[in-house]
């Protein structure tokens, strides 16, 4: 996948975390926390979810890549480059 | 704590919401009990061929946030629905209502089956590795959850529990709410019954494996309570919840009031995992008699219990006719006809279907019921058509479940 397309994942996942928000503003250099409803529930929930649909495993010590979708992003490319999309 | 002689003993039902396989709010259930109508509909569950079920229908995102769904439970759902429109329908100023002083008592046969089968069957496709058994799994299943979902969404911070009594929950939850208003711990109550049941696969493969689930052609004739034809249960969702308040604090703040609880008795049949004894089932509503200073004559109307098992439906026919004997001006109806067992609900769903009975005079009757089980031989059950009564001023609403639990409460017309 390309950067753009894990955007795109990142974003579809947090759609689904957060039912109720519009999240087609949202700012990719700042923190989701800043910008949503975001607890640490939600949070585990992003996790889980990479975890489930790409077998993406993430160590807690990276949980600060996550902070915003630009780092999410980031982070994430290399581990999912070589995946299809969806 | 307030003494029996009290006005302050007395509890009262101000607020009623309730979601049913046949109706979301009390007006709809009612109609749909006097007309007849079933609730009863096919059902898909995971590993087993389609079912028969009571499904409700509520707009669960009235009161809750699509976010606030996804967190909770099916049965959290059902109590927060079922609480805000008991709320709404009590009249409340609920902002200056203090919220610490108010109560949650809501009775459940069972809760946290649903999220452990869907979490399995969720590993099961990972290789059932345990890295991908989610985090939500614990606040959905702590058995308080359904409560604990009501004080977040109406910010009540006084206490919550849920009351665990099988399929006597539903007026477990009521008679929890009595104790704590006539002990003074809490000024309101929002108590009643709910139940998710149908979600979880695991109670239609027990009820089959027990030879006890219902099976019909036509799913609306399938719940027989009585009927010599009836061949078990039909498992049902729903929820019955009321805000239940001492009576001089609903007068004073004008309050709607649907009825006065003025008896109740809970006992156990120390006697069979599963089997009922009408030995305890009867001592049980003389007890609840005896609470309310009734004799069985008083009785206008018993909501019974029947499930549409073969000796269920037996044991409590023998318990009424001990208690009540043949007395004709006594009618005897079931709920469970209309719409399934709601299990956690369904002792508050009864009571409440019978309600409106204090205003119109008529029993709702007892669907399906074709012909008799000469076994059960109860001479008053309302048959298939409504009755319209001489008077309604007592319900007695029995309700009982697995391990020998029994819970009867008897409700009285309001009067001053």
């Amino acid at each position: 996948m390309t950067s753009e397309e894990i955007r795109g994942v990142v974003l579809d996942i947090l759609t689904n975390i957060a039912p109720d928000e519009d999240l087609s503003d949202l700012d990719d250099g700042q923190p989701f926390r800043d910008q949503m409803e975001l607890d640490s529930m939600d949070f585990l929930d992003i996790v889980m979810e990479l975890r489930r649909q790409y077998r993406v495993q993430i160590p807690e010590e990276d949980y600060e890549n996550l902070i915003t979708m630009s780092s999410t992003v980031t982070y994430l490319t290399p581990m999912l480059k070589d995946v299809d999309k969806p | 704590m307030f003494l029996p002689d009290s006005d302050d003993f007395r509890i009262v039902l101000t607020g009623v919401g309730l979601t049913s396989p046949n109706g979301d709010n009390l007006d709809d259930f009612r109609a749909n009990l006097l007309a007849g109508k079933s609730g009863v509909v096919p059902f898909e569950t995971r590993y087993m061929p389609p079912v028969l079920a009571g499904v409700c229908n509520f707009d669960a995102v009235k009161h809750q946030k699509r976010k606030e769904v996804r967190r909770g439970t099916r049965a959290g759902s059902v109590a927060v629905y079922c609480a805000n429109e008991a709320v709404l329908d009590a009249g409340l100023d609920w902002e200056n209502v203090a919220k610490d002083r108010v109560g949650v008592y809501l009775g459940i046969t069972e809760h946290g089956n649903v999220e452990t089968e869907n979490e399995i069957f969720e590993i099961s496709q990972f290789d059932y590795d345990t890295k991908f058994w989610t985090h939500h799994h614990n606040p959905r299943t702590v058995a308080n959850s359904p409560a604990g979902e009501v004080t977040l969404s109406l910010g009540v911070t006084g206490p919550h529990l849920t009351v665990g009594a099988a399929c006597a929950a539903g007026n477990a939850g009521f008679i929890q709410a009595v104790q704590m208003l006539r002990l003074g711990e809490v000024d309101m109550a929002i108590a009643g019954g709910v139940s998710e049941s149908i979600h979880t696969f695991g109670i239609f493969a027990s009820f089959n494996s027990q030879g006890a689930l219902a099976s019909n052609e036509d799913p609306t004739k399938a719940s027989r309570p009585f009927d010599t034809n009836r061949n078990g249960i039909v498992v049902a969702e729903g929820g019955g919840i009321c805000t239940v308040e001492r009576l001089p604090d609903a007068k004073a703040r004008g309050a709607k009031i649907y009825g006065e609880i003025v008896g109740y008795a809970m006992n156990s049949d120390a006697n069979d995992f599963v089997l009922p004894d009408s030995n305890r089932q009867a001592e049980c509503i003389r007890l609840a008699l005896k609470r309310a200073n009734l004799t069985a004559d008083d009785i206008d109307i018993v909501s019974s219990h029947a499930t549409a098992t073969e000796q269920g439906d037996i044991e409590e026919s023998t318990a009424l006719r001990e208690v009540f004997g043949d007395r004709p001006s006594l009618a005897i109806n079931n709920t469970k006809s209309f719409i399934g067992h709601a299990m956690g609900a369904a002792g508050a769903l009864e009571l409440l279907g019978n309600v409106p009975a204090f205003n119109d005079g008529i029993a709702h009757a007892t669907i399906n019921l074709d012909q008799m089980d000469p076994r059960c031989g109860l001479k008053q059950v309302v048959a298939n058509e409504p009755r319209q009564m001489e008077k309604v001023e007592y319900i007695l609403n029995n309700s009982f479940g697995m391990l020998g639990i029994n819970s009867v409460l008897i409700l009285k017309k309001y009067s001053e």
